[in-house]
């Protein structure tokens, strides 16, 4: 059992092998935490459903490369996603940014849940202005 | 009636969109480089290291940019075509070899015949990346005042060529 145990372990804790840069980037903890969210959010054209982070392709570790180049150079977080826009798309972003392009992905679920909720609002207050009728529940009539 | 009739609205409006979804590849991309000047780039040749294949190079006739490789299976696919399309004199074609090895590519070109007019070498793929390829092959046909026309991504043939790229040359030379 507690072979077992040490296995499970074992295995969990195998899965940070998996990393794909197995060194930090940058020595600078601040610097190390923008890099490390700046891929996550960078979505893998390659592999569609990966970020970069996660993705060992080449084209994955080549922007991850171009990311470090321009981190070191002092670009900000908006310099590195113009970048990645101007040549991939906003499809490139895994959190678009706010533009009239992109302002249908920020609004489209608020103004479902709003219309849902005025679907709600109407079907109750419609419901709770029929009579009720008990003498066709008593009868095992439908309403 | 009235009960259906929402229900039914909603089915037509939302049938549309569902087709569409279908018919949609969503891997492949839009290249926001449509209808803008193509970018700059400055690369080594790959035969000869000492000339520079840059942006300027392209200008003045219709261009297609060949992103290639030896790594890449369906670059060797559309080798053939690319073959054909030099040997014709439909268009000049430019390569950037991609993230490659300099003697892997000159004993591809040796062996499969060279149908560039001339190839950068990009080791580092940055220019791959300058024209936002996300995989080889691709082609970006552009034009003669040096404005991106169409991109292609995978291997070329004869009925893509004759679908997605003659009807765009055509338009671009009607006054």
């Amino acid at each position: 059992m507690r072979g077992l145990w040490v296995l499970f372990a074992a295995l969990w804790f195998a899965t940070q092998a998996f990393a794909i840069d197995s060194k930090r980037a940058f020595e600078d903890p601040e610097l190390q935490a923008r890099y490390v969210k700046i891929i996550s959010e960078v979505r893998c054209l390659q592999c569609q459903n990966q970020s970069i982070k996660d993705s060992n392709v080449l084209l994955a570790s080549d922007l991850r490369r171009e990311i470090r180049r321009m981190i070191s150079e002092g670009k900000t977080d908006a310099d590195i996603a113009d970048f990645l826009v101007a040549r991939y798309g906003e499809f490139a972003l895994y959190r678009p940014r706010t533009s009239g392009k992109t302002l249908i992905l920020w609004v489209a679920p608020f103004l479902l849940i709003f219309l849902g909720g005025i679907a709600m609002i109407r079907i109750v207050r419609h419901r709770m202005s029929l009579p009720i009728d008990d003498d066709a529940i008593e009868e095992g009539k439908p309403y | 009636m009235n009960r259906f009739l929402l229900p039914l609205v909603a089915v037509v409006v939302f049938i549309p969109i569902l087709i569409l979804g279908l018919n949609t590849d969503p891997r492949k991309l839009p290249s926001p480089y449509i209808g803008k000047p193509a970018p700059q780039f400055e690369l080594p040749g790959l035969k000869d290291p000492s000339i520079t294949v840059t942006t300027a190079s392209l200008e003045g006739r219709m261009t297609l940019v060949n992103i290639w490789a030896t790594w890449c299976v369906g670059c060797r696919a559309e080798h053939q075509y690319l073959m054909q399309l030099a040997q014709q004199g439909t268009i000049p074609i430019y390569g950037i070899n991609w993230r490659d090895s300099r003697t892997q590519a000159l004993s591809w070109l040796e062996q499969l015949g060279d149908p560039y007019v001339v190839s950068g070498f990009d080791a580092d793929a940055r220019v791959g990346i300058d024209w936002g390829a996300y995989g080889a092959p691709e082609s970006f046909l552009v034009n003669p005042q040096g404005i991106v026309l169409y991109r292609f991504a995978g291997p070329l043939n004869q009925a893509i060529w004759e679908r997605e790229f003659q009807p765009r040359i055509l338009e671009d030379a009607a006054p």
